[in-house]
């Protein structure tokens, strides 16, 4: 099979990737083991939250030309303030196009809320959740936080609690219909993607909205978890419409329903681009010819090999593979690529969960271009974007999709503006 | 007490994380409830079953074997294959019904079809036999039943092809399977237009079984690893002995022979396994990477819509049919979202999963009918025969399209 570019590595950044070179008529295929990190969404994409030092960053591309003098090694600083710059001000356009509804401003954080009820500094939200300007400003007094009965992924108490140090009276509502019933023989199945699926009919949601009517009394708004509108994309407006009231989504954990819809969402646009997803399949590990990749192989095609004159690594870090930590070494799997990492393994990280860890920032070595180093010496057509990256702290730092998004970008226009292009 | 026993289980079931993504894209749990989804019955399921088999849940037979979970699954947790060989190792022991018995023997059913097929196409067509089947059987009254052809694929070969196919200098071997011999000898009877176009002569194997996919997932996997064996036999001899490649047209004899012998039936099939493909892959790898060509006479325009069988995304080779489609002149392709059309072989048939095999189709359906498409073209039988029954088109193999507008 013979493609433009091969991208190996279905997440937010081989999907980014892939999306821009198609939109410039480049020919690419994207190989990705399984579906990716993005059905973990948080409804949201983090620029840049926090430096290196911990300082709280207001202005993302401030703190990005901050990076460039203070950590030369993360991406950011690689790929250049105003490289940066100028891809940030792209990438919300892409998401948009792909059918994913985003607002917000590299120049300026607003903060999403987590599952937990905290304000964490984000760039753009997904439409329907809940933001807040600062922390603590929230866009209420009094609010009724709804849940739905058995629902393992949401706890309403947290948020509460959160929602009270800024002074914000909470109450509570719960939610059950015979339809759920269904789901709750199988309690460990409580999960949103099952729950969304109840709430698909258009009947079931006219329920929640009287129960949630009902709940809410004399509160001024209505927050709900991300369990609605899987398959249909009006689930919220219709809610809006008949409880009359400011409701606002919260995520909740892990499947999130943001993130499964996000993914199909680019991976429709993707292909729409006529791109080819082989979705599924794992790339073999494979060989460098005098610094360049001919091809690659995978389990799925074996004899039939995937010619590119491009090739992008984007498989991620350590929860997808792309990276995998033996006793002493960080390795990357397909190309045996360099990497950084600390050299003893006392050093990777502290006793303590929550800490700073160093593993965190270990990750591809590359130059400039993102091109991938092997054995000290840059592979002329292979480039490296996301997760996989080395130099930042993708939750610390509030950076993570950030740097796949922007990564992908820079690459793509890397490969698009190459000598032989 | 040999703990390594207790605690080691097969196809990477260890490295599930409890993601959920599994069950996420799982066609059943969407609309059964009575099905757990994947993460539950698979791996979840096997943590308990190894500590005692009597944990074994029912509720397995609802998994239509699709393997979706598989691909969805980030951590390469072979999903699908646990959930059946629980099924195997602790589910009943011999076949449960008569209904089931006659679903999985597609060979022995079809034998005795095909000599009286006008008779038993009328018969199975009449409402008083549907619901007699129903009533009696469990087989739903609703189901379509496929053709059942006058005469075999087999019986044609050997009396009408088998000496001009011996005179071409290449030879490939084809495993017809079930549908090809007893239901539709025309795709076979294509098969050999196309390959003798670009030079080449179809042999058939020494000796042909049911792949034995029905079988396994009615609880017939005794007689499943009996027919794997004969077949195993015949591809090695065609391999090895008279140094041909095997070729298919049915996604899911493919997968079966190359994947399920091993995985369920613990048949190693290394030293064939990539002999074996689909003809739409061999027919690629001859038309773009050998630089053989196709003449093709009718060129009129023709939509096809392509829908990529569940088995066929497991493997991931729908990308060879759908380019194969594309390259014939005033072809035009769309390709219809990767989802299961319900059929799951012999899951629709059977009267309990009815309204589920429905349910499960019904998005596949609406997008086929708001398509546009003049045919829908797949290489599953069992997708096809949902398909017609299921929506206003008709459905057609690749090569099917493809033979019949050669010069």
């Amino acid at each position: 099979m013979k493609f433009d570019t091969v991208i190996i590595g279905g997440g937010l950044a081989g999907m980014t990737c892939g999306i821009r070179l198609a939109e410039a008529g480049r020919r690419c295929a994207i190989v990705s083991q399984g579906q990716s990190a993005i059905h973990f969404s948080s409804g949201s994409f983090d620029l840049l939250g926090r430096l290196p030092d911990g300082t709280a960053v207001t202005d993302p591309v401030a703190g990005i030309a901050a990076l460039e003098k203070d950590a030369p090694e993360h991406p950011y600083a690689v790929i250049g303030a105003r490289a940066c710059e100028k891809y940030a001000q792209e990438a919300p356009r892409l998401l948009r196009e792909a059918g994913i509804p985003v607002s917000g401003d590299c120049r300026a954080n607003h903060f999403r809320i987590t599952p937990m009820g905290k304000a964490v500094p984000t760039w753009l939200t997904i439409d329907g959740y809940l933001t807040a300007g600062q922390p603590g400003a929230l866009p209420f007094r009094k609010v009724c936080i709804v849940n739905v009965e058995g629902f393992l992924d949401f706890y309403p108490e947290f948020i509460a609690e959160e929602f009270r140090k800024a002074g914000v009276t909470c109450r509570f509502g719960s939610f059950n219909h015979p339809d759920l019933e269904n789901i709750r023989r199988n309690p460990s199945e409580m999960r949103s993607a099952n729950i969304a699926r109840v709430f698909d009919h258009e009947k079931n949601l006219e329920a929640l909205a009287a129960s949630i009517c009902e709940a809410a009394a004399d509160s001024e708004a209505v927050i709900l978890p991300a369990i609605i509108g899987i398959n249909r994309n009006d689930a919220l407006e219709i809610l809006k419409q008949k409880v009359a009231k400011p409701l606002y989504l919260l995520p909740t954990l892990p499947p999130s329903i943001p993130g499964i819809k996000a993914q199909q969402l680019l991976q429709r646009r993707f292909r729409a681009l006529g791109g080819e997803y082989f979705l599924g399949d794992t790339v073999l590990p494979a060989e460098t010819e005098n610094g360049h990749v001919r091809c690659v192989r995978t389990a799925n095609h074996g004899n039939i090999p995937f010619e590119a004159r491009d090739f992008v690594l984007a498989t991620g870090s350590f929860f997808s593979r792309g990276l995998i930590a033996s006793p002493d070494r960080i390795l990357e799997p397909v190309f045996g690529a360099d990497t950084l990492h600390a050299p003893s393994r006392a050093e990777w990280y502290t006793q303590r969960f929550f800490d700073r860890q160093n593993y965190q920032a270990f990750g591809i070595r590359t130059d400039r271009s993102l091109r991938v180093v092997k054995e000290g010496v840059p592979v002329d057509n292979l480039y490296c974007a996301g997760a996989g990256l080395a130099g930042f702290h993708p939750v610390q730092d509030g950076c993570g999709a950030g740097v796949s998004l922007l990564s992908a970008l820079h690459v793509a226009d890397r490969i698009l503006n190459s000598k032989q292009s | 007490m040999n703990i390594q026993q207790n605690t080691v289980s097969e196809n990477n079931f260890e490295q599930c994380i409890k993601c959920t993504v599994c069950t996420v894209y799982c066609p059943v749990a969407a609309v059964n409830p009575d099905y757990p989804g994947p993460k539950q019955a698979g791996p979840d399921g096997e943590r308990l079953r190894l500590k005692q088999p009597g944990f074994f849940d029912s509720a397995l037979k609802y998994c239509l074997n699709c393997k979706r979970c598989e691909v969805a699954c980030p951590s390469n947790v072979r999903i699908g294959d646990i959930i059946q060989a629980a099924r195997i190792k602790y589910g009943p022991q011999h076949n449960t019904s008569l209904r089931n018995f006659v679903l999985a023997n597609t060979d022995l059913v079809g034998t005795l079809a095909t000599p009286f097929a006008p008779i038993v196409n009328t018969a199975v067509g009449l409402k008083p036999v549907r619901y007699a089947m129903d009533k009696v059987m469990a087989i739903d009254h609703r189901r379509v039943f496929p053709k059942y052809a006058h005469g075999t694929f087999t019986a044609w070969y050997r009396k009408h092809a088998a000496a001009a196919q011996a005179a071409y200098p290449k030879q490939v071997a084809y495993f017809h399977g079930c549908y090809v011999n007893y239901n539709n000898p025309q795709l076979g009877k294509d098969l050999l237009r196309v390959m003798n176009a670009l030079g080449y002569g179809v042999q058939l194997l020494d000796k042909e079984k049911c792949c034995g996919v029905a079988l396994i997932s009615n609880g017939l996997h005794k007689q499943a690893r009996r027919q794997a064996q004969t077949n195993l036999h015949a591809i090695r001899t065609a391999v090895n002995d008279r140094g041909m490649d095997v070729i298919t047209t049915s996604s899911t004899c493919t997968f079966t022979l190359r994947d399920e012998y091993p995985h369920l039936l613990r048949l190693e099939n290394d030293d064939v396994r990539d002999r074996i493909e689909l003809a739409t892959r061999y027919l690629y790898r001859l038309l773009k990477e050998h630089g053989k060509e196709l003449k093709f006479k009718d060129t009129a325009p023709l939509r096809v819509a392509y829908h990529t069988p569940c088995h066929m995304e497991k493997m991931g080779w729908g990308y060879y049919s759908i380019e194969l489609l594309r390259m014939i002149p005033g072809v035009e392709v769309t390709v219809l979202d990767s989802q299961c059309c319900g059929i799951g072989g012999t899951y629709g048939f059977k009267k309990e999963n009815y309204a589920t095999s429905q349910a499960i189709g019904a998005p596949l359906f609406r997008q086929i009918e708001a398509s546009g498409a003049d045919i829908v073209a797949t290489d599953c039988e069992t997708c096809k025969w949902q398909i017609e029954m299921s929506t206003s088109k008709p459905c057609e193999h690749p090569l099917h399209i493809l033979a019949s507008r050669l010069a």
